[in-house]
């Protein structure tokens, strides 16, 4: 299974959340707001010139700067 | 008195809750963050009276900025917590609930917006996920009211779960589990509204949309606000108060002292309402017939946006400029109140995670952004000189605004933190907590504006008729005249600004300025100082050093913007 970035996946693209790669202030933020190891998340687009990107956990929609969605790694779905 | 607080995520309802228990009315809104300060409000529990108070929103009880760390001191000093949560997001909520089950409180949980989960297709075993919890659940509807008898009735019965410390990870797994069991989801296609959502919040057809629904906005804004001024304010004033005035004026001997106070000075024997400046004259035109339209217009206006789930939205799209100014997209949410008024746009940027950014936000608005009452003031003033100067005016301040955000965040230390934010549905806003919102506004603006409006208007009287007000412009003279190209007589204005902006400007017209002069005028009057109400803010969330910097900033700002507008115009 590869591993990459929010960052990388298409717009409108479905994964698996499997893990943070930054400190525990951000992921605990994160979790707070349902995004967290085992989740099913979509990436409904991002903003270009590193904006913020916009994904959808369950029934929310996240709105999360670029910088932090590259340290979210997820598993795409085939 | 027993304490009830009520607390949950941001964005699930609590404020409308809130106002159904106690009645007394908080301003709601869909994004998340509109409370940031905590309300407290009373209700009758049987014999019993209790406090309720309604607590900012938060994720968790670990805080993130400084609304939510007002949330989580709030707990410990609660008798019975009212977990309001958001039924179309069960899961996330949930986290929550079980960290305030083991404070060893009382917790009720009303699961809130339980309709609109019922239309999401979301269907929740209530019995099932009371029991598991071992505390009372009750769905609830509080826009309407549904489920309100049944959530004070279970007040009585609180009791404190027993409950042991968790670890973070063994919360979310609990959450994971009862999920499973209480939660099912019926998976359905994407409706044209969903559609619709995914259209506004991408770049390239977002962004025409934001610049339309802003433009849109102030052309509403205008119109309405000019409607109610042409149509309904300036014929009652004219038909029913000018009459009654002039016949107080004939009272008075038409003249002196006592007359100049309170009827005003009469211009070629009648009076002027934006050039007499007495109590009765000016002091009452300027908040009734020349700002309260605009108030009333920005302010339904506003309403609309907010509860329609738009801002954050807007937030998404302008983070990548933002983050430019220091500030991250969120902060566009305290920029746009404060266009209504500077106090609640500054007391908004609590939502913002940093000191620094709170500073950037809080100064930016201070300078840039001019309130309701003084662009009433400004378009009053100018707006019979066609488009162009207005526009100058408005331009001078958005490009002081971007070029001073571009400044601080180069020279301020530290970095603007990323942004994070619930995107909440589109909502039809509800057009009763719409309109209870703008009554609730508008009354807000009178009580507040009135007497320190009637209070400029006679200081401005006593210290002409006293002489100081020549000494005074004598002293700043050197300044306003040779640096801003404005006459000595412009010092009181700037001066009297301090008190009221929209007083100020009206003070301008007997001036007989040029177009040029009103235009540096209306500029260095929104930029230099904050008014009282704006400053005492600053003071309170910023501290006296902080606020020192930013007043400081402020003044050099507009001397610097007002000195390169008169000598290039």
């Amino acid at each position: 299974m590869k591993k990459v970035s929010l960052v990388n996946l298409a717009d409108g693209e479905s994964a698996t959340v499997v893990g943070f790669d930054s400190g525990h202030g951000a992921s605990a933020r994160l979790e707070a707001m349902g995004i967290r190891v085992g989740k099913k998340i979509k990436k409904l687009g991002g903003m270009f010139m590193k904006g913020p990107i916009t994904v959808e956990v369950g029934q929310t929609r996240v709105g999360m700067g670029h910088g932090m969605a590259s340290k979210v790694m997820v598993e795409p779905d085939q | 008195m027993r304490k009830i607080l009520l607390i949950g995520n941001p964005n699930v309802g609590k404020s409308v809750v809130f106002s159904r228990l106690t009645g007394v009315h908080v301003i709601s809104s869909n994004y998340p963050g509109t409370t940031v300060e905590y309300t407290k409000g009373y209700m009758l529990l049987g014999e019993e009276k209790v406090e309720v108070i309604d607590v900012p929103g938060t994720y968790t009880l670990s805080p993130t900025c400084k609304a939510e760390e007002v949330a989580c001191q709030m707990v410990k000093e609660g008798d019975i917590i009212i977990n309001v949560v958001d039924a179309t997001n069960l899961e996330r909520n949930l986290y929550l609930t079980l960290e305030l089950m083991e404070q060893k409180v009382p917790v009720i949980v009303a699961l809130n917006l339980f309709d609109e989960a019922g239309h999401n297709g979301i269907e929740i075993d209530i019995e099932a996920l009371a029991s598991w919890l071992g505390v009372p659940v009750v769905p609830t509807v509080a826009v309407t009211g549904q489920g309100f008898a049944m959530l004070t009735a279970e007040i009585f019965r609180a009791r404190t779960p027993v409950v042991r410390q968790h670890s973070l990870i063994e919360r979310w797994e609990d959450v994971g589990k009862l999920i499973s069991r209480v939660q099912k989801i019926e998976q359905r296609r994407h409706t044209l509204l969903e559609r619709f959502q995914d259209l506004t919040i991408k770049p390239l057809t977002g962004l025409p949309f934001a610049l339309v629904i802003a433009l849109l906005s102030f052309a509403v804004v205008r119109f309405i606000g000019e409607g109610l001024i042409n149509y309904l304010m300036n014929p009652l004033f004219n038909s029913f108060y000018t009459p009654l005035l002039m016949k107080l004026s004939q009272l008075l001997g038409g003249g002196g002292f006592w007359h100049d106070i309170v009827v005003g000075r009469l211009i070629n024997g009648s009076i002027d309402y934006f050039q007499s400046f007495g109590l009765l004259s000016t002091g009452l035109y300027i908040e009734l017939g020349a700002v309260l339209p605009y108030i009333i217009s920005f302010y339904l206006v506003l309403g609309l946006l907010e509860d329609s789930g738009y801002l954050p939205r807007l937030a998404v799209l302008l983070d990548t400029f933002l983050h430019r100014l220091g500030l991250h997209g969120f902060a566009i949410v305290p920029t746009i109140l404060g266009f209504g008024c500077n106090v609640p746009g500054i007391m908004a940027t609590r939502i913002l995670e940093s000191k620094r950014e709170r500073f950037i936000a809080s100064t930016l608005i201070s300078i840039g952004v001019p309130c309701s009452a003084l662009q009433a003031m400004i378009i009053g003033v100018l707006g019979h000189y066609g488009a162009r100067p207005l526009l100058t005016v408005y331009l001078s301040l958005f490009v002081s605004w971007i070029v001073l955000g571009f400044i601080l965040n180069r020279a301020l230390p530290g970095f603007s933190p990323e942004l994070l934010l619930e995107i909440p549905p589109y909502r039809l806003p509800p057009l009763k907590i719409v309109f209870t919102k703008l009554k609730y506004r508008v009354k807000a603006f009178l009580l507040e504006a009135f007497p320190i409006v009637l209070a400029g208007v006679g200081i401005v009287n006593l210290l002409y008729l006293s002489g100081l007000f020549n000494l005074l412009a004598n002293i700043a003279a050197p300044i306003v005249s040779g640096l801003l190209g404005l006459p000595k007589a412009a010092v009181m204005p700037i001066v009297i600004g301090f008190l009221r902006k929209d007083v100020a400007m009206g003070m301008l017209l007997p001036l007989g300025l040029t177009v040029k002069q009103l235009i540096v005028a209306s500029v260095v009057l929104s930029m230099f100082f904050p008014c009282i109400a704006t400053f005492v803010v600053l003071l309170r969330e910023l501290g006296a050093r902080e606020t020192a910097k930013a007043t400081a900033i402020m003044i050099f700002a507009s001397l610097f913007v007002g000195g390169l507008l008169n000598f290039f115009l």
